[in-house]
C-alpha cells in the first residue's frame, strides 16, 4: 500500500488480524470468529494501543464475554500491552458476512449454510429454502425452528433421511 | 454486555432523557418478566425442541433487554444488574399480560405471539428513529424477533386448528389475554413528545398495524374470535399478585450473594 502509514504498523494490524483469524467461534469451532465476519475494525493507537471492535452475532448470544476475552488474550499474547476490545452494533450483523470459505467449512461440518438474506420482509411466516449439506437435496422438512444454539435451527433431509442443522439467515 | 454506540444521535433534552430512560425501562421490564416466564418451561414443555425453543426465546429477550439497559446506563440510569436484580414489584413497568402464570402451552404460545407480533412492529418502526442508539438496537432487535413470531404463529395456528380441545384452550386463552395485550400500547409519561421528534415510533400506528396483523392471523386464518377490548387500562404500576412471588424467585440468587462479582 502506497500511504504515509509508517510499515511497523501495517505490519502489526496484519499480524493482529491473523492472530484474531485463530479464534475460533466458541459454539461453532470450524469457524473462526473472523471467518464470521464479527471483527469489524483493527486500529493501531499513537501510544501503542490496539483496539479491536467486535459485533455480536445474536444480543443474547451466551458466548460474548468468551469471545470478548478470546479477543483481549489474542492481542496480548503479541505482546501488546494496551488491548481494548469494543462492540458495536451498527452495522448490526448478517450471516451475508460469512466468507464463501467458511460456508464449505460449514457444510463439510454438517450444518447448511445461511441462505441469502435477500431484500424480504422482516417480518414473514415462511422460513428461507434450505439445501441438505450432505447430498444437497432441498427436499427438507424443518423439525425444530430454535436448535442447540441461536444461529440454528434442526432440519430432516427427506432424499437421504440424514437429520441436520442449518445456519439461520440472520 | 456493554454496547458502545458508535453515532451520538440527537442531542436529547432534559425531559426527553427523562422520558426515554422511563421507555427504556418499560420496554425491558416486559422482556425480563416474560423471558422468566418462557424458563419456566425448562424441562416441562411439550416436547425436547419446544424447551429449546422457549429456552431459545427467553434468551433472546434477555439480550433485547441488556441492549435496552445498556443504553439507558448511558443516559444516567442505573447498572442493568441493579435494575433487574434489585428493584421490587412497585418498581417493575412491565405490563400485566407478561406477569401473568405461565398456564397450559396455549396460554403460553397466544401470549407470546401477541407480545412478539406487538414487539416486531414496534422495532421495525424504531429502526427509523431519529435518535440513532436507538435504531441500532432495533435494528439488531428485529432481526432475532423474526423468528419467534415465524415459531408462536404457526403453533397459534396449530393450536387453533387442531383438535376440539386445542381449539378450546387456545380460544379461552386469547379470551384472557386480549385485554391484557392492549396494555402494551399504553404510552409513557413524556412519550408524545418523545414521538413528536421521531425518536420513538408513533405508538397509535403500531398500534392498528397489530390489530390488523393479529387479526388476519387469529381470526382469518386460524378461525379465532376476538373478545371486545377495554375501553380502559390499568397504568404499568398496577401489578396482579402474581408478580411478587416472581421477582422473589427471579432475584433470590442475586439478593442471597449480595457481593457475587461472576454468576
Amino acid at each position: 500500500m502506497e500511504d504515509s502509514t509508517p510499515s511497523t504498523i501495517n505490519h502489526q494490524l496484519s499480524t493482529i488480524w491473523a492472530a484474531l483469524a485463530q479464534i475460533p467461534d466458541p459454539e461453532i469451532p470450524v469457524v473462526s470468529i473472523t471467518d464470521m465476519g464479527m471483527v469489524r475494525d483493527v486500529t493501531v493507537g499513537d501510544t501503542g494501543r490496539v483496539t479491536v471492535t467486535f459485533t455480536p452475532t445474536f444480543s443474547g448470544c451466551p458466548a460474548l464475554h468468551v469471545i470478548r476475552e478470546s479477543i483481549e488474550q489474542a492481542v496480548r499474547d503479541l505482546g501488546v500491552a494496551d488491548v481494548e476490545v469494543r462492540s458495536t452494533l451498527t452495522p448490526p450483523w448478517t450471516t451475508d458476512w460469512i466468507g464463501d470459505d467458511a460456508r464449505e467449512r460449514l457444510r463439510q461440518y454438517g450444518i447448511a449454510p445461511p441462505a441469502p438474506t435477500g431484500e424480504g420482509q422482516l417480518i414473514q411466516l415462511d422460513a428461507e429454502p434450505t439445501r441438505c449439506p450432505r447430498c444437497g437435496s432441498l427436499n427438507v422438512r424443518m423439525t425444530a425452528s430454535f436448535g442447540p444454539t441461536l444461529c440454528k435451527r434442526m432440519y430432516v433431509c427427506d432424499a437421504c433421511r440424514e437429520p441436520f442443522e442449518g445456519f439461520k439467515s440472520v | 454486555m456493554t454496547t458502545t454506540p458508535s453515532i451520538s444521535g440527537t442531542e436529547l433534552t432534559d425531559p426527553q432523557t427523562q422520558a426515554l430512560l422511563l421507555k427504556l425501562t418499560v420496554l425491558a421490564d416486559d422482556e425480563i418478566i416474560l423471558a422468566h416466564r418462557n424458563g419456566e418451561w425448562t424441562g416441562h414443555a411439550p416436547i425436547l425442541e419446544e424447551d429449546i425453543a422457549l429456552a431459545n426465546i427467553a434468551q433472546d429477550e434477555l439480550g433485547h433487554a441488556g441492549l435496552y439497559l445498556s443504553l439507558a446506563q448511558t443516559l444516567g440510569g442505573s447498572d442493568p444488574d441493579q435494575v433487574a436484580f434489585w428493584r421490587g414489584p412497585d418498581d417493575y413497568r412491565n405490563t400485566r399480560l407478561v406477569e401473568l402464570p405461565k398456564g397450559d402451552w396455549a396460554f403460553t404460545m397466544v401470549r407470546q405471539f401477541l407480545y412478539d407480533t406487538a414487539e416486531a412492529l414496534w422495532l421495525e418502526a424504531a429502526t427509523r428513529s431519529t435518535y440513532a442508539p436507538l435504531a441500532e438496537i432495533a435494528a439488531k432487535a428485529v432481526r432475532e424477533e423474526k423468528f419467534h413470531v415465524q415459531h408462536t404463529a404457526l403453533w397459534v395456528e396449530r393450536l387453533a386448528l387442531g383438535t376440539p380441545e386445542s381449539e378450546r384452550r387456545t380460544q379461552a386463552a386469547l379470551t384472557e389475554l386480549w385485554p391484557h395485550a392492549a396494555q402494551l400500547f399504553q404510552p409513557v409519561k413524556g412519550e408524545d413528545e418523545l414521538t413528536a421528534a421521531g425518536i420513538l415510533p408513533d405508538l397509535t400506528a403500531v398500534h392498528a398495524r397489530w390489530t390488523d396483523l393479529v387479526t388476519r392471523h387469529l381470526v382469518d386464518k386460524s378461525g379465532l374470535t376476538l373478545p371486545d377490548a377495554p375501553t380502559t387500562q390499568p397504568g404499568r404500576d398496577t401489578h396482579t399478585e402474581h408478580l411478587a412471588p416472581l421477582l422473589e424467585e427471579m432475584q433470590s440468587v442475586a439478593r442471597q450473594h449480595p457481593d457475587a462479582e461472576v454468576w
